[in-house]
């Protein structure tokens, strides 16, 4: 390993056998290349749907009333329940410690929207300021509902984006201009940004007034909370699951439904849904490991065939080297040896350029579903590893078998 | 200088056994140049073969400068070879990427030569065989002469005991290849042991002794008036 006069015969030998020593090189350093970059994909579609469910707060439990369709304590099925205001803040009491946001929603229903003589038909929806952060709403210009509102039944209402452009394109901005809603003015105080066109057609007017005003009574359409984040995945998956059943098990208990009749109070947990599409992502990734070991395999059989075409092109150069007194094994190392270095020279330099590839372009790529590739520098280096291991055993064989013949007949005149 | 008792090698042909050499005695002394000859199949390649070291003999005693050769290792049939052979082939068989100068001091390498010596005493030897100004060529920039000199002058760089050339003028013209046995007659004359191989008469009277082979065994040992090739350079 250390011997300088082999360096500068394996030096001498690849120097003047450039397109070999090439055509190895780029094999080897190919073979890396695509693995690096499948593997850096597979875990840039990982974060990339991660990042898609940032759009609601990932953390949300959402419930939503129906109707039982169980027999329960001498209640016949069929009936719908009814959230009330009584249900949301004893939900928020009982469960305080858990609960980071939460807000009640009522579904404005029945009513005539007006912009001056244009009529509206967006949905009206009562919530209580909390509900941005819950619906991870951007406010674009002016402000959310705030406590203030709640409190004084204040007039006012938050648009989505898309009514700004669609019905407020002739005013410079809709902030100040009124609405009727059922010949009720409305003052515009806000316009919220959400990533999908359809969550932006909902006007938002506090809760209390669309009860008190609308003759909502106390009535709840449904309540979504979000959770406090927690450190790891599992454990918030844990902490949802636990908060749904707690919930549920709360209003099950309140409106008399059935333990087992899950369509009477649908509580839905964005976590879990997360931790299926953790659960594909996974799969995802072992798929990219699959296709990275198929190239391995590919890249090893590549190099081995490589290295018995370079042994056999060479059986008449180790015939002629024995004739000259060269030992069986100085020919097996010296082959062996040639073939390590240019395996792990363009093995480390398919590497340094995949990886370099990934973090110059990684972070600009801007796909859905694919964000920032990246690769576990181990992971690869092992790979490079594993190849040289493979490059050399397959060339140990041909290179044996080579340094075994008899001289005559590897210096036969073909 | 060598010496051969009662050689007996036979190869086996799927199920026949074919018997090539059948006792063959034979001694060459120091600075001798002695041509081989035979038809095709009378066993001279077998012989140069076990003379050489790349074959074994099944019977028979064989040795050379006084060191019986007698189930070698091939690590140690290599670093025999190396010590006291030199061979020229009749196809050159030069390292096709190596330059003239790179191929003559490849024995000296096996040598362990540091590498400085190895140049120095490559560029010895192809000035030697003139051929110090094709020191960088490439085998295949050389002329068939011009490739056997530079096998040559590799045979010689290691200093063997004896030369062992297989139809050294097989693949030349005959101008050549009386270029090629002034060399060999002129390394001889420096008191060189020499075995050449041929089957060609004009080759072998250019040597000092022919021995003749027939069926494997030796037929007819003669010394002849030295031909010298220098007359029809």
């Amino acid at each position: 390993m250390f011997d300088l006069e082999r360096w500068q015969e394996i030096f001498d030998t690849i120097r003047k056998n450039k397109l070999r020593t090439f055509l190895t090189g780029l094999s080897v350093a190919s073979g890396i290349f695509i693995l690096v970059i499948l593997l850096g994909f597979g875990q840039g579609m990982r974060n990339g749907i991660e990042n898609e469910f940032k759009q609601d707060a990932s953390t949300s439990v959402w419930v939503w009333p129906g109707v039982t369709s169980k027999e329960y304590k001498g209640l016949n099925p069929g009936r719908r329940i009814q959230l009330v205001n009584e249900n949301y803040a004893k939900a928020n009491t009982m469960f305080d410690d858990d609960i980071e946001y939460g807000s009640a929603r009522v579904f404005v229903r029945g009513v005539s929207v007006n912009y001056g003589k244009e009529a509206l038909i967006y949905g009206v929806q009562g919530v209580a300021s909390d509900f941005q952060f819950i619906e991870n709403a951007q406010i674009s210009e002016g402000r959310f509902i705030n406590y203030q509102d709640e409190i004084s039944n204040g007039k006012v209402a938050i648009i989505g984006d898309k009514i700004k452009k669609d019905v407020f394109g002739e005013v410079e901005t809709p902030i100040g201009e009124f609405i009727d809603i059922s010949g009720i003015p409305f003052k515009v105080v806000g316009v919220y940004k959400e990533m999908e066109d359809r969550e932006e057609e909902r006007i938002y007017i506090p809760i209390t007034t669309a009860q008190r005003t609308f003759n909502g009574g106390n009535r709840v359409n449904n309540m979504t909370f979000t959770l406090p984040p927690v450190e790891n995945f599992d454990k918030a998956v844990a902490q949802a699951v636990d908060f749904k059943n707690g919930l549920r098990q709360y209003l099950q208990q309140t409106h008399t439904i059935a333990p087992d009749d899950t369509g009477a109070i649908e509580v839905w947990s964005a976590m879990e849904e997360a931790k299926r599409y953790y659960g594909l992502t996974n799969n995802i990734k072992l798929f990219f490991w699959f296709v990275g070991v198929c190239t391995i395999i590919a890249g090893v059989v590549g190099v081995s065939n490589i290295m018995m075409i370079v042994v056999k092109e060479r059986t008449r150069e180790i015939g002629i080297r024995k004739a000259l007194g060269a030992k069986p094994w100085s020919i097996i190392g010296m082959i062996l040896h040639e073939a390590i270095f240019v395996t792990a020279i363009s093995g480390f330099g398919g590497l340094i350029f995949s990886m370099a590839l990934l973090e110059i372009v990684g972070p600009n790529i801007e796909v859905d579903y694919i964000m920032n590739p990246s690769v576990n520098f181990n992971v690869a280096f092992s790979t490079v590893i594993v190849l040289i291991v493979a490059g050399t055993l397959a060339g140990f064989v041909p290179a044996y078998k080579a340094a075994k013949v008899k001289v005559i007949e590897s210096l036969r005149d073909e | 200088m060598i010496e051969i008792k009662d050689l007996h090698k036979s190869y086996k042909m799927g199920t026949n056994s074919l018997h090539v050499l059948k006792g063959i005695n034979f001694k060459v002394e120091d600075g001798e140049l002695v041509a081989i000859m035979g038809s095709s199949g009378s066993g001279k390649s077998t012989l140069l073969n076990i003379l050489g070291m790349l074959d074994g003999a099944d019977s028979g005693e064989y040795t050379l400068d006084g060191v019986p050769i007698k189930n070698l290792s091939e690590t140690k049939a290599a670093q025999y070879r190396n010590k006291f052979l030199g061979f020229i082939f009749q196809s050159f068989n030069l390292i096709n990427y190596k330059s003239a100068a790179e191929n003559v001091a490849l024995p000296l390498y096996y040598q362990k030569v540091p590498r400085k010596e190895r140049q120095e005493k490559a560029m010895q030897y192809l000035e030697r065989v003139g051929l110090k100004p094709w020191a960088d060529h490439l085998p295949s920039e050389l002329s068939g002469g011009q490739k056997q000199r530079v096998a040559i002058a590799r045979a010689m760089a290691a200093e063997p005991k004896v030369l062992l050339a297989d139809e050294p003028t097989g693949a030349l013209d005959s101008k050549t290849s009386y270029e090629v046995m002034d060399l060999i007659q002129k390394i001889n004359d420096e008191g060189n042991t020499i075995l050449v191989v041929t089957h060609e008469e004009d080759i072998a009277h250019m040597c000092k002794r022919i021995v003749h082979l027939k069926d494997g065994v030796i037929v007819e040992d003669k010394k002849v008036e030295q031909v010298r090739a220098e007359q029809y350079v």
